[in-house]
């Protein structure tokens, strides 16, 4: 399961391969421009992602259990 | 007016005290000075690495840039959070070979991989070149905001001395543990000033994050997002990237890592630390609700956008607490610069020419030069510069140039030799030094180029000839060099 580790890769495709595609101002959403909401998602997305991989990752679990 | 004054100096006393006793029970030696003997639990590390983070440039320059830039300011929330994400995979690596090998220094960490103390005194004069200026731009960041926050009583130079007298002496006396305290009581400010900020003025001057934002595009339809020239797609993602590299190649916050105590403090920080970062936003907020309230603020006045429109609204202590914030923007950032950068000339490079010096003396070196580096910096304070931002890109561009040397070192196959490494990292920062100082972008150089290539960071083509640099000299075998024998040195 070290492979888990290839999904810290996703948010760099995410937040900037979306960027061409986000650069605008509506939809707003949560009261931001698009462009802003776009990067926002991707940093809380960010978190998940590497939660998720914190999660199933043997060296961390490995050393959780000292 | 007397209250701001005295909230601000209530919070320098504060923070001096702390850095002071933090030294309490710790025998000194450079260990101990330098990275806590590698003794710190996750939650300082976390406050060390956002102390570093929530910097002036944060409080300044961040809604300086949403205030005169607009759309291309978001970059500063992406990068921190892409290279949190590369941390959970890179620092844990980084913190167990330095644990092993009790590596003091980032430079020590290029000098033991790639077995050549030469490659260290290189890293570490690269480090000190990019430190100097990140530490006046911290300065005039601090000096700019105590004069603000006082209502001009006072001046930015008086406080600059009194802030810089203020790091050094507790840098000299505590190191590392001087600055893990102080970055307690910031990190508790910020979060606080920045967030009530990041709503309250909105919603004051606007009714609400949505109308404000409504209200810019109006005034200024497009603002919001990236431009088609210039800071547009290209350049935003290009400078992310560069910048997410360049994140921990900073000397002081790649030392910080050897401060933990497992590297299981790494993993747990890279999940919080990108939702932690979202302070930012609301330092953007603020920039963005001061466009229309305080219109005049022209060039790099713009990082005033915060500190005027502060003054506008808020009651003088109030303001004061927001000037004390700011003191601590820079003295955190400010007393780590100053505690690596003298660790880095004492060990990796007084101490690679005088092999013979012991620890002690090495420890002792690196705590007299704390003031002469801190005189080094006021110096160039006082002598002028580029506004904040420009400073802060020049000197990531350099450091970033420790990048590829530092990748290439973290894998089983060792790829890069030694002389890949510092071929690479002189033509890195040769390249960083030409376009910096002949004021060349990549549309000079290629002007056929597409608009979308021509906007890229110009610090990708630094990083590109570097990594050529590398490869290609690496794949020559050693014995076609010089000081092939060069001696290994292990301390």
């Amino acid at each position: 399961m070290k492979g888990i580790r290839w999904l810290i890769v996703v948010p760099f495709l995410g937040m900037l391969g979306g960027i061409p595609f986000a650069n605008r101002v509506t939809p707003y959403v949560l009261g931001m421009p698009f462009l802003l909401f776009w990067v926002v998602l991707w940093v809380v997305l960010t978190s998940l992602i590497l939660w998720v991989v914190y999660r199933f990752d043997p060296e961390a679990r490995e050393e959780e259990g000292k | 007016m007397n209250a701001a004054l005295a909230v601000i100096g209530v919070f320098l006393l504060l923070a001096f005290y702390l850095g002071v006793r933090a030294r309490q029970g710790k025998d000194m030696n450079l260990e101990q000075w330098t990275v806590a003997g590698r003794g710190f639990g996750a939650i300082f590390v976390f406050l060390l690495m956002a102390g570093e983070i929530y910097t002036t440039f944060t409080f300044l320059g961040g809604s300086g840039w949403a205030y005169g830039k607009g759309g291309p300011a978001f970059y500063i929330i992406a990068y921190g959070c892409l290279a949190y994400a590369l941390s959970y995979w890179m620092l844990p690596k980084v913190w167990k070979y330095a644990k092993e090998h009790r590596l003091m220094s980032q430079s020590d960490f290029f000098a033991h991989k790639y077995k050549s103390p030469m490659l260290g005194v290189l890293v570490s004069l690269v480090g000190v070149v990019a430190l100097i200026p990140y530490l006046v731009l911290q300065l005039k960041g601090l000096g700019i905001i105590v004069s603000e926050a006082s209502y001009g009583k006072i001046s930015p130079a008086a406080a600059i001395w009194l802030g810089v007298l203020a790091v050094t002496v507790y840098v000299m006396i505590s190191g590392i543990h001087g600055s893990a305290w102080t970055a307690v009581v910031k990190d508790f400010m910020i979060l606080a000033v920045a967030v009530f900020l990041g709503i309250y003025l909105p919603v004051h001057y606007y009714g609400g994050i949505r109308p404000m934002f409504e209200a810019v595009e109006k005034a200024n339809p497009g603002f919001l997002t990236l431009p088609d020239q210039g800071m547009s797609v290209s350049w935003f993602i290009s400078t992310v990237l560069l910048t997410a590299l360049g994140f921990y190649m900073w000397p002081h916050t790649f030392g910080s890592v050897y401060s933990a105590k497992g590297a299981n403090v790494f993993r747990k920080n890279a999940v919080l630390l990108p939702i932690y970062q979202l302070v930012l936003l609301f330092v953007l907020f603020v920039g963005f609700a001061a466009i229309l309230q305080v219109p005049d603020l022209q060039g790099s006045d713009a990082d005033l956008a915060l500190l005027r429109l502060s003054i506008a609204t808020f009651d003088p202590w109030f303001v004061g607490v927001i000037g004390a914030a700011g003191l601590l923007t820079a003295m955190v950032p400010g007393s780590m610069i100053l505690m690596t950068s003298a660790t880095l000339l004492a060990k990796n490079v007084y101490q690679v020419f005088s092999p013979s010096t012991t620890e002690e003396r090495v420890r002792k070196l690196a705590v007299y030069l704390v003031p002469v580096i801190a005189l080094v910096s006021l110096y160039f304070t006082f002598r002028g510069g580029e506004t904040i931002v420009a400073l802060l890109l020049m000197g990531y561009n350099l450091v970033t140039q420790l990048f590829p040397a530092l990748f290439f070192s973290l894998f089983k196959n060792q790829l890069v030799t030694k002389y890949g490494a510092a071929a690479g990292i002189v033509a890195g920062v040769a390249t960083v030094a030409y376009i910096t100082l002949s004021g060349t972008g990549i549309g000079t150089l290629f002007p056929g180029l597409p608009q979308a290539v021509k906007d890229l960071n110009v610090g990708i083509v630094a990083l590109a000839v570097n990594l050529v640099v590398t490869l290609a000299v690496s794949a020559f075998p050693p014995k076609f060099f010089p000081f092939a024998g060069e001696k290994i040195r292990r301390t």
